[in-house]
């Protein structure tokens, strides 16, 4: 591609069948407790 | 549903379904925006500024992007799997605060009704209700919350050996944090503290002048110098393990951005700041009014963020510029919300449920008890159907899988309904998940 950059490699819509274990973080528990943000958490899995 | 934007000279393109970021050149940009790839009418507007190949070829690729589920792509068809059971308290172990914020959301630690202390027996029910409702999912969260939890120290350091003492009956693992207005921290409890809680998150606002306008003592001074110290020496005590520093800032400081370098000279590289959550009528709430110039803030946080972050030294984390493309959570994760009243609950100390902290003092939103568990469903299932596929105004939102749907407690105090979110804050979380891109492309291009 000469104009574009993926940036990520895993698309959220993939293997969907095999995800969803709840073992990550509570949203809120993480350092901020005002403002929930789930992009910045990691997944435990990998 | 796509979204194009740009910050300064670079342009990027997201992709809402699949999650994917795409960085591309202002042709892509001016073709993306108004969907002129469409239309030969509208692309060939653009021949005065680029030549007629290079658009078409630029249109190929968008092409590509579209054929092979990159853009635009389709809403993601699913069930929510993830089984709501309770692996998150938050634990207030003391309805009593040895300061007086003015912006306290917990009315300077009472939660509105009788300073109270959390007793070791209500801690105990609290944890084996944990742990008798948390199903299969091993990984537990505490929160030593208050009010300020230092006050109560002796029971958070029985609480802490009781849960141990659970861990291996029941398969679990605890992940214990306090919060802390850094008042009591001595060396006694820096070094507890260091040795047992995974992460520790210590209130400071910033400037001495932030901080002192709204971090009161008893006696109506300002607290900055009595924490600062403390602080410093937590911290060269803490090692690799988590922390933040965490402030809050209002209508008073536009200019937080100050208030985050001010840490970050002090030393602190773990560092979160974060918007107030107050009643419209306060006069330091956050309004429409201060949208714009917040944006802004943002983004000169940002430049800051990669001028540091290009320096060894100098290097921090901004709670709110993590972003993880690649490792982030899943769907079922983005899309059901914080978790407050299904799988996080806060306990008081005469051991009332709640959704969460937020929520503590407004009676109408108990849940249940440690002892009998949630009771009350009539309040407690408001809280399950919240997802950002359940609200109109998440569902068009090309962030929704970036910020989960926002804080149920801001989405109540200003339009009293769980499903209609703070639109001010909604603007500020899509700002800084544009800036968090930004900085995350700033890097690709720096290590590529």
């Amino acid at each position: 591609m000469k104009y574009i950059k993926t940036l990520n490699k895993n698309k959220l819509n993939d293997n969907i069948s095999i995800k969803g274990c709840g073992e990550c973080q509570t949203s809120c528990q993480s350092a901020c407790k005002t403002s929930c943000t789930v992009g910045n958490q990691k997944c435990e899995q990998k | 549903m796509i979204h194009v934007f740009n910050i300064k000279e670079l342009y990027f393109a997201v992709d809402t379904n699949s999650g994917l970021v795409h960085a591309v050149d202002k042709i892509i940009y001016d073709l993306l925006m108004n969907e002129r790839f469409k239309d030969e009418n509208k692309y060939s507007e653009l021949y005065d500024e680029y030549d007629e190949n290079s658009v078409k070829e630029a249109i190929s690729e968008i092409q590509y992007l579209i054929d092979n589920n990159m853009l635009y792509t389709e809403d993601i068809k699913y069930e929510n799997k993830i089984q709501p059971v309770i692996k998150a308290m938050c634990l207030n172990m003391t309805h009593d605060c040895n300061l007086r914020c003015e912006y306290c959301f917990a009315s300077q630690g009472t939660y509105n009704g009788e300073k109270a202390f959390l007793s070791f027996e209500t801690g105990k029910k609290a944890f084996d209700y944990l742990v008798k409702n948390s199903g299969n999912r091993r990984n537990l969260e505490v929160d030593f919350f208050g009010g300020e939890p230092l006050m109560n120290f002796e029971t958070i350091k029985k609480l802490v050996d009781y849960g141990r003492s659970l861990e291996k009956e029941y398969n679990k693992h605890f992940r214990f944090t306090v919060t802390t207005n850094g008042l009591l921290l001595d060396e006694e409890k820096m070094d507890y503290i260091n040795e047992n809680m995974d992460n520790v998150v210590l209130s400071i606002d910033g400037r001495k002048e932030t901080n002192d306008r709204m971090r009161k003592t008893i006696n109506g001074k300002g607290s900055y110098d009595l924490i600062i110290d403390n602080y410093k020496k937590f911290i060269n005590k803490r090692g690799n393990k988590d922390y933040f520093v965490r402030g809050t800032f209002t209508s008073n400081n536009l200019d937080f951005s100050e208030d985050v370098r001010h840490m970050r000279e002090l030393g602190f590289d773990k560092i979160s700041v974060e918007p107030v959550v107050a009643k419209m009528e306060e006069k330091y709430a956050l309004k429409e009014e201060h949208a714009d110039i917040l944006k802004k803030e943002y983004e000169k946080l940002a430049e800051y963020y990669i001028e540091s972050n290009n320096d060894k030294n100098k290097r921090f984390e901004f709670f709110h510029f993590n972003i993880e493309l690649d490792g982030g959570p899943c769907i079922y994760k983005r899309s059901a919300g914080c978790g407050a009243g299904t799988e996080y609950v806060a306990v008081t100390p005469s051991g009332e449920l709640y959704p969460c902290h937020q929520f503590v003092g407004n009676e109408e939103f108990i849940i249940g008890n440690v002892e009998e568990g949630i009771t009350n469903r009539t309040i407690a299932d408001k809280f399950k159907n919240v997802s950002v596929n359940d609200k109109p105004a998440c569902r068009d939102c090309w962030a929704k899988y970036f910020c989960s749907g926002g804080c149920h407690a801001n989405a109540y105090n200003f339009n009293k309904d769980l499903n209609i979110p703070y639109d001010v804050g909604c603007e500020l979380e899509r700002k800084r998940v544009e800036c968090s891109i930004y900085i995350k492309t700033v890097r690709f291009y720096v290590n590529n």
